[in-house]
């Protein structure tokens, strides 16, 4: 492989490995809050992107407006998720809520089924990103270049809130001691809310540049790219924000490394992350950079 | 100030509380001592908030509160200081502080309050960037009612401030509670050290297996033989 080629691969491990990052977020963050793997992330993932679509397509919004959107209400929906199906749950064992998890996800996929329709739709790229920049003999997608550049300036302010503010303060309190953050006057619900919102709109942004990459969408979209988050949030440390925006990027050069260096292995990509999930689980369980967590 | 009636927690199908009264008034010390398992963190438990009364009643300053959550309890000015402190180990002494503070960082008086607990309690200043977590015990019993007091409390509850500490420390504790107390706020204390604390407050409650079996003035509670032999270890 020559220097330019393996830039590009490079390139495009960092886009995929943004993407990545930005869903396992929501993965580790609610479950550093809740001990609480919250399955339906995924398919909260593919909501956004079908709001995005409709943005685009039957309210002929900019791509820009349709993203914002669709953040947005996938927030709402995560934050209605929690609310509706796991708080009743708190003080439940913690596999009725894990159950409950699955369950929801199910519900969300076949719910897309009936509304959205099976059939996949062309989700069609913007301009901005549609365009390839050259350089020498480097070629790369615009989209390609643009995703990490956004993706870092999102996880900037993702870590800005949770390390610099007061809510980051109260969540990162909620993540060790829940009952004893309510004695310092703080409404624990609120803060869990905040995190539903904060992982969902992630995911949706992660699931609109997801479709932008591999433009089409489905109901079942957000399955593969789920699980495939979440075992970047295993391997970086899951209840550690930082361990999954390192997790998702070690999982994206990975998958793009092998197919680019090992072509006859490409079709195991997709079985490489759970290969990785296993290693890591039998090797270091608490991740890269993650440390046990109080149950 | 505050006023217990009847109160009965359950755990599962354990009793912990069956029908405690029990009254602070303004500007009191009062202390509830008794064995383990006698129900006194259960009760702290039911007037702050963190669990929920089967039965009975909690009055804070002429308003009944009971089941009320414990964040508005908290804002109330009802605030509990934990068994074993429960300092946020990941976060840095500031931001324990800021957090005990968390629903009035926007009153100006916010600033002047944590100027205030930090001149209570120098160990700390000379703290504030540390992970709570590398504190030592006495340390952070200091930060944990530093962190109570950055609430504003009108009534502290403190479970066992001075368990697991050396007997010096233990004075130190002692003398800051009465500091606290004398800067106007009441306090209900929960203590292993009978003797000790039976001294400092003004009024004590004696539980046993749940129920209030004894109560009354400090010194007279310190001069009963039931008190002293089953409490005092005196005969």
């Amino acid at each position: 492989m020559t220097g330019p080629e393996f830039l590009q691969q490079l390139i495009n491990g960092l886009t995929l490995g943004s993407l990545y990052a930005l869903i396992a977020i929501g993965y580790t963050m609610v479950y550093g809050i809740l001990r609480l793997i919250n399955f339906a992330h995924g398919d909260v993932l593919m909501a956004g992107c079908y709001i995005a679509w409709y943005g685009v397509v039957m309210f002929h919004l900019p791509w820009w407006a349709a993203l914002a959107g669709a953040m947005a209400l996938a927030a709402l929906l995560g934050v209605l998720i929690d609310q509706g199906a796991y708080r009743p749950l708190r003080q439940a064992p913690r596999i009725s809520a894990l159950i409950t998890a699955i369950g929801i996800s199910f519900l969300l996929e076949n719910l897309g089924l009936v509304v959205f329709g099976g059939r996949p739709k062309a989700f069609v790229r913007p301009e901005v990103f549609n365009h390839i920049y050259q350089w020498g003999e480097l070629r790369v997608l615009s989209l390609s270049v643009w995703v990490p550049v956004i993706t870092a300036v999102i996880l900037a302010g993702l870590v800005f809130v949770i390390y610099r503010t007061r809510t980051g303060m109260a969540m990162r309190a909620v993540s060790r001691d829940m009952s004893t953050v309510q004695l310092m006057g703080i409404d624990t619900n609120r803060v869990v809310a905040l995190t539903f919102a904060l992982g969902s709109a992630l995911a949706a942004a992660g699931g609109v540049f997801w479709a932008m990459k591999y433009p089409q969408i489905n109901p079942l979209m957000g399955v593969l790219p789920g699980l495939k988050a979440f075992v970047a949030a295993v391997l970086g440390g899951i209840g550690n924000v930082v361990g999954a925006m390192l997790g998702g990027m070690i999982l994206g050069l990975a998958e793009i490394l092998l197919v680019a260096l090992l072509p006859e292995m490409a079709g195991y990509r997709d079985a490489l992350a759970f290969v990785l999930l296993i290693a890591i689980l039998l090797l270091r369980p608490t991740g890269i950079i993650g440390e046990e967590l109080p149950e | 100030m505050l006023k217990v009636r009847g109160l009965s927690v359950s755990y599962g199908g354990i009793q912990a509380l069956r029908g405690v009264d029990l009254e602070v008034a303004a500007g009191e010390i009062v202390t509830l001592i008794g064995a383990n398992g006698a129900g006194k963190s259960t009760l702290l438990a039911a007037v702050s908030g963190l669990v929920r009364p089967r039965a009975g009643q909690v009055w804070f300053q002429s308003r009944e509160v009971t089941g009320r959550r414990a964040f508005l309890q908290a804002r109330a000015g009802l605030i509990l200081v934990p068994e074993g402190r429960k300092v946020f180990a990941n976060l840095s002494v500031r931001e324990n502080l800021i957090l005990g503070g968390y629903h009035r960082a926007h009153n100006p008086q916010f600033q002047r309050d944590l100027a205030g607990v930090l001149e209570l309690f120098p160990r700390l200043a000379e703290r504030l960037g540390q992970a709570a977590g590398t504190l030592s015990g006495g340390e952070r019993q200091m930060l944990a009612l530093g962190r109570a007091l950055m609430g504003r409390p009108r009534l502290l509850m403190m479970d066992e401030p001075s368990l697991g500490l050396s007997p010096l420390l233990v004075r130190e504790v002692f003398g800051m509670i009465r500091r606290i107390h004398q800067q106007g706020v009441t306090v209900l204390l929960i203590e292993q050290n009978a003797a000790q604390a039976l001294r400092a407050a003004d009024r004590g409650y004696v539980l046993q297996n749940g129920r209030v079996v004894l109560s009354g003035p400090g010194g007279d509670l310190l001069q009963d033989p039931r008190v002293r032999k089953s409490y005092l270890g005196m005969d």
